[in-house]
């Protein structure tokens, strides 16, 4: 994010009236903080949504509700988990009406593996051709793999592949089982990897020579 | 370690995204770490599976538009 251009919000104290000395503290904790993370929480916001302007929304939310939560938060060094647990509350909150979409996807997705399709272990020394997948897969690829996915299995995966959230921790924002977060993430990393193969096949990138038992192609 | 407490590479296949995820009681994983240390198989597996997830993480940042910083001052302006 651009220098200064937040930190000057709360250097000219724009609010009319003179602040305590720990408010200003706070706010000055704030404003660098989310300026530093603007970013993260851009790029996460816009993962959750698959939206630009929904993204802008879910982030100018999280903001106002991390500042007016800010008296709670015990331990500073805690803010980016902290703030960043926010805003996927917020998301969360905004698409519990999705559980019909939710139920429907769950049913139709079996273990897919890359790996599985790429290994070959007697070219052990040769080459390793699930490496070289990854390295030739471009952000787009994965960008494109995890904006197909159903909302409920992108917001699962976004939150403990991108946030680093414990499958707990999951579970109590979407108000489901542990259980349940388990196996929303099994079927999405399937469908995700599953689209990726498709998109390596269509670019060229794999033979897909392997595709024998792949009872969705 | 004795034969009771191996496990084999259908039990790591199985629990390899958990205990990637940092999701297994320290007894599991250690168990898993003990057959990554000596299965070659299951090991480029576990990189492959990291390497994926490393990529996906950097999905996680993306320029914020103008029209987000121009929002977000205006809102901490408030404060």
């Amino acid at each position: 994010m651009e220098h200064g251009s937040l930190r000057s919000a709360h250097q000219r104290g724009q609010s009319g009236r003179d602040p305590p000395a720990c408010a200003i503290d706070n706010r000055t904790f704030f404003t660098l903080r989310v300026e530093e993370l603007a970013d993260r929480l851009y790029g996460v916001a816009l993962r959750f949504t698959r939206n630009r302007a929904a993204a802008e929304d879910l982030v100018s939310e999280t903001v106002v509700k991390a500042w007016a939560h800010l008296p709670q938060l015990e331990d500073r060094t805690c803010f980016e988990k902290w703030i960043f647990r926010i805003l996927a509350n917020t998301f969360f909150s905004q698409c519990r009406h999705e559980r019909e979409e939710t139920l429907a996807a769950e049913e139709d997705e079996d273990g897919f593996s890359l790996f599985d399709r790429l290994h070959q272990p007697f070219l052990l020394w040769w080459g390793n051709p699930e490496q070289e997948l990854i390295h030739k897969l471009l952000c787009e690829d994965l960008d494109r793999a995890l904006g197909a996915l159903p909302d409920c299995y992108r917001a699962v995966v976004v939150s403990v592949d991108l946030l680093g959230h414990s499958y707990a921790e999951v579970a109590e924002m979407l108000g489901v089982p542990v259980g349940t977060v388990r196996s929303r993430l099994n079927r999405a990393r399937s469908q995700l990897q599953r689209a990726l193969w498709h998109q390596a096949q269509a670019a060229g990138l794999v033979s897909g020579s392997r595709d024998e038992g792949d009872a969705h192609d | 370690m004795t034969e009771q407490e191996r496990i084999h590479c259908e039990e790591v296949v199985a629990s390899l995204l958990e205990y990637l995820d940092g999701e297994l009681d320290d007894a599991r994983r250690v168990r898993i770490e003990d057959h990554l240390a000596e299965c070659r198989g299951c090991f480029s597996r576990a990189e492959f599976e990291r390497a994926l997830r490393s990529r996906l993480q950097a999905l996680a940042t993306a320029p914020p538009p103008d029209s987000l910083k121009r929002r977000l001052k205006a809102i901490l302006d408030e404060f």
